[in-house]
């Protein structure tokens, strides 16, 4: 039995997920969770997943929430490269220290932007906040400050010289804001992050990045997105 | 003659719910270190002196501990030449480099898999919301001579009731501890957090005797006196209300409670 991966590729996570399980040639059962479509809000998914968010995992009768945590799972059953989660314990616990950081570092001021920008006005039916989404983005660049002084400084990746689950990881977030998307310049002006999202590319492969990423690069498709009256509701109360 | 080996080290403020897991991690399983205090909020804490010459700010904003964070947060691991930042991560290197029981951080790939998922849904639940009950109960009344609005508080504590509600449900169960019949790293995590709101007096147990039932596994399987000692200056935050705060120290949290009392 294949394992099932609950994915929406709107979902940064989920792109993550995505791309390491295909560059890893892990097979798997893509189930589509709609997020527009409040699908990850319906009972049938709540079964996968009781926090009923995506991405989430399933093998066998085991379930799985959280994205780095599926992302460790799958590296440690597949056997995959040594580069994604070094065994070395010096280089391992960077890794570690990146993923703990960016939940409320990159993630977090990530999302907010996005909701900001996107969500809530599609929720309420009204234009963003610009002064919100001015406070939002201000919050981003300092973590981005953060990222590049304490995470990547002048090395290729985060690790060192080679790509692993931290880079993946902050790369799908970042996309979220390239130039394509939301009008937010986040590599524009940051040559040295705009290099280590080439060598990303690079690393995954071209192909595989942007066929993830073909979403969330549509940034027409996206202001023309109908979410679903209860996904609406849900995200008011959330967004207050 | 052993050689000039440095001892690792250990910056904690036992005020802080992460430093405190690092701390009971590494003293139940007799990991040696070097214990560097890291006073969060300078003189302003039970009226603690700063060794050596410290500049006016929290000292946590120090040139030198800086250097050793920038990201400017505690618990910071020091071996050496490496250092570590994230609570996390920190328990982590600590289980490999020390091989500590199995139990903490399983091998078996699904019980792992639960640590894992549990260790992640944490920042964004516990750890984002618990700490509000301190800034609000002491640490604001504390900074601006003001109590807090009470629909703040509220408000935090129906945050908090809505993740325990989910840890139970989804993380505890019916089970004795959340990756099954032995503690782990996630228990640990979870426990510290959940106290900062009871050293301030929101008694989260007191009406969930699953959660009350667990936290009292927990503290036997760490300890309790090791529990206890940890726990000491949280579980006596009310002696704060009496001190005299630094302006400056106000000034440099001033942002920070803004953003609270939003």
């Amino acid at each position: 039995m294949v394992v099932e991966l609950f994915l929406d590729l709107l979902s940064q996570p989920c792109r993550a997920l995505f791309i390491f399980a295909k560059k890893n040639n892990i097979p798997f059962e893509f189930k589509h969770v709609e997020l527009i479509k409040g699908q990850h809000l319906s009972e049938e998914f709540g079964k996968v997943n009781v926090l009923k968010k995506v991405p989430a995992l399933k093998d066998g009768t085991f379930t799985l929430a959280e994205s780095i945590a599926i992302l460790l799972y799958l590296r440690r059953k597949f056997n995959t490269p040594d580069h994604w989660y070094p065994s070395d314990l010096r280089k391992r616990a960077r890794v570690d220290e990146y993923l703990s950081w960016q939940h409320t570092a990159i993630r977090e001021k990530g999302c907010r932007i996005f909701f900001t920008k996107v969500l809530m006005p599609l929720a309420v039916g009204q234009p963003f906040s610009p002064d919100k989404l001015e406070e939002a983005v201000k919050e981003m660049n300092f973590t981005l400050v953060q990222f590049e002084e304490k995470f990547l400084q002048d090395k290729p990746f985060i690790v060192g010289s080679e790509i692993s689950l931290a880079d993946l990881v902050a790369i799908v977030e970042l996309m979220q804001h390239d130039p394509n998307f939301l009008g937010c310049k986040r590599f524009a002006d940051r040559p040295k992050l705009a290099a280590w999202r080439s060598r990303g590319e690079e690393a995954v492969g071209k192909e595989l990045f942007q066929e993830a990423h073909k979403q969330v690069l549509n940034a027409k498709s996206l202001g023309s997105m109908q979410l679903s009256s209860e996904l609406k509701e849900h995200l008011k109360q959330i967004l207050k | 003659m052993l050689t000039g080996r440095m001892a690792l080290e250990l910056y904690l403020d036992l005020i802080s719910p992460p430093c405190r897991a690092v701390y009971i991690f590494a003293k139940k399983n007799n990991i040696c270190f070097e214990f560097k205090p890291v006073e969060l909020f300078k003189d302003s804490i039970l009226g603690r002196k700063m060794s050596g010459g410290q500049s006016h700010e929290g000292q946590q904003h120090t040139e030198e501990f800086a250097k050793v964070k920038i990201l400017k947060k505690v618990p910071v691991l020091k071996d050496g030449v490496f250092t570590l930042a994230e609570s996390t991560a920190i328990l982590l290197y600590l289980s490999r480099k020390y091989n500590t029981p199995d139990h903490w951080y399983s091998s078996d790939l699904q019980k792992r898999a639960r640590v894992d998922e549990y260790l992640s849904w944490h920042h964004n639940s516990f750890r984002r919301i618990a700490p509000k009950t301190l800034w609000i109960k002491v640490l604001i009344p504390l900074f601006t001579g003001q109590a807090a609005p009470p629909e703040k508080l509220q408000e935090v504590i129906d945050e908090l009731a809505a993740s325990l509600v989910q840890f139970e449900e989804k993380f505890l169960q019916d089970k004795p501890f959340i990756m099954g019949s032995e503690i782990s790293l996630a228990d640990l995590m979870a426990v510290v957090e959940l106290m900062q709101p009871v050293g301030v007096g929101c008694h989260i147990f007191a009406d969930r005797p699953k959660l009350a039932a667990w936290r009292s596994r927990v503290e036997e399987a760490v300890g309790k006196e090791l529990f206890q000692e940890a726990h000491e200056q949280i579980l006596n935050i009310k002696e704060l209300s009496s001190i005299e705060v630094e302006p400056k120290l106000k000034e440099l949290l001033a942002p920070t409670l803004m953003k609270m009392l939003k």
